[in-house]
């Protein structure tokens, strides 16, 4: 009973203290207030007018619709080049016009590539809306690869020529590197849109490898990135394009369905095998040979074999990516501040009842900027939690998804190399094919529609 | 099946596909534009808070640009080092109607160390953008006027922290004669206090509260005289 007494009591001191306290601080922060209130006047003087502060507008957007037709007509004339003029000349001097305008003067920005994730936040995000301008210049290029195969890819993408024009002596890839450096591409695409979906971060912007280049300036790691895959890119032709652009990757889908496409010869094969090693793309289809029935057999039971994997591939990923959700999560920056308050106040709620010097041990290192900052704007720490846990539970599903395309893609491919399409011609691979066209050089039938050379 | 209708249906197939395609693109697109026109219609898509004029829709529909919403900046010194520019595009803006035009500046004159003197290794601003005009000396009180050569201007964010000591006129805002507007800006990718959001162009500063009230009453005393 007395126990009892004992603890009650207690628990009154403990209210009083804390009552005290409340009060302290209520005093403290009326003081505050009334000092932030308490701004040094704006003097009022006899002869001299307030002057208002400079606000330059925001620079005249005429050359945004400028853009636009620049596109339209690149798009138009790059087509026309690859597929009804099979002007090699053409395409290359088109490619370092595109160079010189979307690049080095306009700076690379918006490109359809980056705004992959304008339309991924803006298909998701309720408080983003992208501007007409880049829903067209996404669009614009898918379409016209529908009907012409990737001709954005061949001479109008600034990123493309300037590896087209760095692309000195390229080398022939092993088919089994490309097709699996292939891969990194639409995992690449996933990734982008994994994270431009939970608007954690525009990694398609922060990577790109080549606007460094254009602007003359960027950090030191990624100018490094530029040198390399530029200095890749003299012996392996457009290193970026064939691996690892995301935009790439769509446009090569596209491009299995396009209507014209570049062909290699301008009428009809003979077979001469002069092309066989023309394209550095890895983009020239050899015609087939008819198999053996046994080998035939062998290739059917790999087909079934792959297709039953394929469902496995997609559901492991799907498993892999949600239990990397966590991983994920920790590039969002919402996600990243949560963590560091959590360990600040866990930190400072360990050195509570200490004396003061401890406590600062027990801390040991000072707050970040993020962390006073967040403090700075006085929102609370549960609504920062709860944003925390919404953009986790955003980035289960994600990952979960991801995860799933990752699977579908490694499956996909398996299935592709497993089918054998029957070829009498050599043929471009119209998903691979950037519509350089490098091979029309390698093809006689070509030479004679130019009339270089005569046949008898 | 003959090779000939082989390659006919494969043809039939290859179109029907083409068009659900482009179809699909069409609706995807179609969608987004219809998006941006709405929210364009209902207000204001950005989440600026401080955005006044966003009530027309006309400024919406134009492209978006960034901003740094100072109530959020800690003027931390990571704009001058992160901009695509070599200068970045970050400078520090004094509003005038905020200033009290003291002598004993904190943002032109560092705390410590403090030497009375104007001299460049007395200021507080480390490429003396900060230009300091005297005046009027009013009940034996002198005012000067400091106004920000944006020229040498590199964002720092030293004067606004020390002008936070006092009136805080001083803010970092993105100027848009220099800004390049990337798709993701990276100095915003860097902002440790969140403070970069995207507002419309038709109205791309972003005030601190204070300095908004102090220029709004500033333009109605402007009003009154007129």
């Amino acid at each position: 009973m007395r126990r009892k007494e004992n603890i009650k009591s207690s628990d009154t001191r403990r209210g009083l203290k804390r009552a005290a306290l409340v009060l302290v601080s209520l005093i403290l922060l009326g003081v505050r207030f009334a000092s932030a209130a308490d701004l040094y006047p704006t003097p009022e003087f006899s002869n001299h007018p307030i002057p208002q502060s400079q606000t330059p507008a925001v620079r005249a957007s005429w050359h945004e619709p400028l853009d636009l037709v620049f596109l339209a007509v690149a798009l138009a004339a790059a087509s026309y080049f690859a597929v009804r003029g099979r002007s090699r000349a053409g395409l290359f001097t088109l490619s370092i016009v595109s160079l010189a305008w979307l690049g080095f003067w306009r700076k690379g920005c918006v490109c359809p590539i980056g705004a992959i994730q304008n339309v991924t936040q803006s298909l998701l995000d309720s408080q983003y809306a992208a501007g007409w301008m880049v829903l067209l210049v996404f669009v614009l290029p898918l379409a016209v690869t529908l009907f012409f195969g990737r001709s954005f890819c061949a001479s109008v993408c600034p990123l493309g020529a300037v590896q087209e024009l760095v692309a000195v002596r390229p080398v022939q890839v092993p088919p089994w590197i490309d097709h699996a450096l292939g891969l990194l591409a639409f995992v690449y695409l996933g990734a982008a849109v994994l994270f431009a979906a939970t608007g954690s971060a525009w990694i398609i912007c922060r990577y790109d490898p080549f606007v460094g280049l254009f602007r003359m300036t960027s950090s030191a790691k990624m100018l490094a990135l530029s040198a390399a895959f530029l200095g890749v890119g003299l012996f392996i032709g457009r290193p970026y394009c064939r691996w690892l652009c995301p935009y790439g990757a769509l446009l090569g889908l596209l491009s299995r369905l396009s209507w014209r496409h570049l062909r290699i010869d301008p009428k009809g094969c003979v077979q001469c095998r002069l092309c066989e090693d023309a394209c550095p793309y890895g983009a020239i289809q050899r015609p087939t040979i008819a198999l053996p029935p046994k080998q035939r057999l062998a290739g059917r039971l790999r087909l079934a074999g792959v297709l039953a994997l394929a469902p496995l591939l997609v559901a492991a990923g799907a498993c892999a990516g949600y239990y990397m959700r966590n991983v994920f999560a920790s590039v969002d920056r919402n996600v990243q501040l949560a963590e560091e308050v959590r360990a600040d106040e866990s930190a400072a709620g360990r050195a509570k009842g200490d004396s003061p010097i401890f406590a600062e041990a027990k801390i040991g290192t000072v707050p970040r900027d993020e962390v006073e900052a967040f403090r700075g704007t006085g929102e609370s720490v549960e609504s920062l939690y709860a944003a925390e846990a919404r953009i986790r539970r955003k980035f289960a599903i994600g990952g979960t998804i991801f995860g799933g395309w990752v699977g579908l893609v490694f499956g996909v491919k398996l299935v592709r190399l497993s089918i054998r399409r029957r070829r009498k011609d050599y043929e471009p691979d119209r998903a691979a094919c950037v519509s350089c066209g490098r091979c029309f050089w390698y093809c006689p039938e070509e030479h004679q529609r130019q009339e270089l050379i005569q046949i008898e | 099946m003959s090779e000939k209708e082989e390659i006919g249906r494969r043809q039939w197939l290859r179109d029907a596909a083409r068009f659900v395609a482009l179809g699909g693109i069409g609706t995807v697109a179609g969608w987004l534009l219809y998006k941006q026109r709405a929210q364009a219609a209902s207000g204001c898509p950005s989440s600026a808070p401080n955005c006044n004029e966003c009530g027309q829709a006309a400024g919406c529909r134009q492209p978006q640009v960034w901003q740094i919403d100072p109530n959020r900046c800690i003027a931390c010194g990571r704009c001058q080092i992160n901009c695509v520019l070599d200068l970045s595009a970050v400078k520090a803006v004094n509003c005038f109607a905020l200033c009290g035009y003291c002598d004993n500046c904190t943002g032109y004159f560092p705390t410590a160390d403090y030497v009375r003197n104007t001299g460049a290794e007395n200021q507080l601003c480390p490429t003396g953008a900060i230009a300091r005009k005297y005046i009027e000396t009013q009940a034996g009180v002198p005012y000067f006027e400091y106004t920000i050569d944006e020229r040498l201007c590199i964002a720092c964010g030293k004067c606004v922290v020390g002008c936070r000591l006092m009136n805080g006129s001083l803010y970092l805002q993105v100027r848009h004669d220099r800004c390049l507007n990337c798709n993701e800006c990276s100095i915003g990718a860097a902002c440790p206090a969140d403070a970069f959001r995207r507002v419309p162009a038709a109205a791309p500063q972003l005030l601190q509260r204070a300095a908004q009230a102090a220029e709004e009453a500033l333009a109605n005393k402007r009003h009154k005289k007129t």
